[in-house]
């Protein structure tokens, strides 16, 4: 590996990276105004044109709060929270593949930090260690409030993990591969490769258990505001509010990104170039969390739970059983 | 792809270094004047009564437990998933028999109890 590939290489990281923030910044723009539109409201319009400039506004306030640690908070796991939620939410992002590969001087370029070929197994790795940062600053924080969101949460991330590992085992078992790239790969050329058709019900139980474990509306539990303040993070202030709020917007935009690279053909798309495909998708992806958000009211805690383990978990299974039987009666 | 997970290595880095950054550049900029009633634990305004530090419903234990067990068996699914196209049949039984005493065991707690909220 020569020093050009390695400079390329490591331009690329700093590039997705600072594309992720820019995207999680205008996310939470994107996500206010469109509800401002369901609502009938304008939504924030005053800084710079069209309220563009909005997320650096937000930015600067954020930094310039004052925060505090409470008394009785363990100190040391209530810093390590934000630090953690923020960290695993970004890197989930580091399998997913852009765009198709590109050369540069020469150099083929994968539009992706790296392929893993087990990329997918990576994302859930991940998504289990996300647990950890919510369940963390709610019991760190020692308010009652913050208690019973990290629990909630807690029970809920799990549960809803399990639906969302078994909703992909059926894309899994038709690619036969955990590489993201090379299943957005198999689905290129007709839009009748999707995934999204072989396994139509893998991607609504995908997409809904991805909603409850980025603790979105309808399964926003966790921060329900009117019952518990806000949930795991009322204890937070400032700067390190704002990292838990990146992440949740960052696990929005990984979930949408993983959803239009295993159902909806990732990069691939005519005339377009791919990158730009790949946007558009991640944007309807986008867009359909902050509808279900606009229009759908919050689950009860008991009929959440009971959804997540009597409705979704056998309902992946029994799609497993189906791909599995058709796969071989087909041969 | 042997230095594939070196990049993420460094994507990781990134991502810890900005937070820290982040954390520290407010630091410098942000006010900083605590006073006993700020650092109080946020109760709706009233002073907090006791600690939040308490044993709590053991329903959620029971959750984690059955996680656990499901949770093993998606790590198993996912190489049977892969290797599936090469195995066929027999691999598809072996699955069922695997997932039906896993299913016989949620039915169980299901029928317990132990996944509603009725205490």
């Amino acid at each position: 590996m020569t020093l050009t590939l390695i400079i390329i290489q490591i331009i690329k990281v700093i590039a997705i990276f600072v594309g992720l923030l820019t995207a999680i910044a205008y996310t939470t723009l994107f996500e206010r105004r469109m509800v401002a539109f369901i609502q009938g409201r304008v939504g924030p319009n005053r800084v710079g044109p069209a309220g563009l400039f909005q997320p650096i506004a937000d930015a600067i306030k954020l930094l310039f709060k004052e925060e505090f640690i409470p008394d009785k908070a363990n100190k040391v796991l209530f810093s390590i929270a934000p630090l953690l939620s923020f960290t695993t939410a970004a890197m989930a992002i580091a399998v997913i593949p852009v765009g198709d590969s590109i050369t540069i001087g020469g150099y083929q370029i994968d539009l992706v930090i790296s392929d893993l070929n087990v990329g997918i197994l990576y994302i859930f790795a991940l998504s289990s260690l996300a647990v950890y940062g919510i369940v963390l600053a709610g019991w760190s924080s020692n308010s009652k409030y913050s208690l019973l969101g990290g629990l909630r949460s807690s029970a809920q991330m799990i549960s809803y993990e399990i639906g969302l590992g078994l909703s992909v085992v059926g894309v899994l078992m038709l690619s036969g591969t955990f590489s993201i790239a090379e299943i957005v790969r198999q689905q290129s050329g007709s839009i009748l490769n999707w995934y999204f058709f072989k396994q139509p019900i893998a991607f609504f139980l995908f997409f809904v258990s991805a909603i409850a474990e980025s603790n979105r509306i309808p399964f926003d539990l966790p921060e329900a505001e009117s019952e518990l303040v806000g949930g795991y993070n009322t204890e937070y202030a400032g700067m390190r509010f704002g990292l838990f709020y990146l992440a949740e917007y960052c696990n929005m935009i990984t979930i949408s990104a993983l959803a239009a690279s295993l159902f909806f053909g990732g990069w691939s798309g005519p005339f377009l170039p791919p990158i730009i495909w790949f946007l558009i998708k991640v944007v309807i992806f986008l867009f359909v969390f902050v509808w279900v958000r606009g229009t759908l009211p919050r689950f009860r805690y008991d009929q959440l739970m009971r959804f997540g383990w009597l409705a979704i978990i056998p309902l992946t299974l029994v799609n497993i059983l189906i791909t599995g039987l058709v796969m071989v009666l087909k041969g | 792809m042997d230095y594939g997970y070196g990049l993420i290595g460094i994507f990781i880095l990134f991502g810890i270094v900005f937070v820290i950054f982040t954390i520290f550049f407010a630091g410098l900029l942000r006010p900083q004047r605590p006073n006993k009633t700020k650092l109080e634990n946020y109760e709706c305004g009233e002073a907090p009564m006791g600690g939040a530090w308490i044993q709590y419903n053991v329903g959620f234990y029971i959750y984690a437990l059955i996680f656990v067990i499901f949770d093993v068996e998606v790590v198993f699914l996912f190489p049977w998933a892969v290797a599936f196209k090469q195995l066929g049949l027999f691999a598809l039984i072996e699955m069922l028999i695997f997932i039906a005493i896993l299913i016989a065991g949620l039915a169980y707690a299901w029928k317990k109890g132990a996944l509603t909220w009725e205490s």
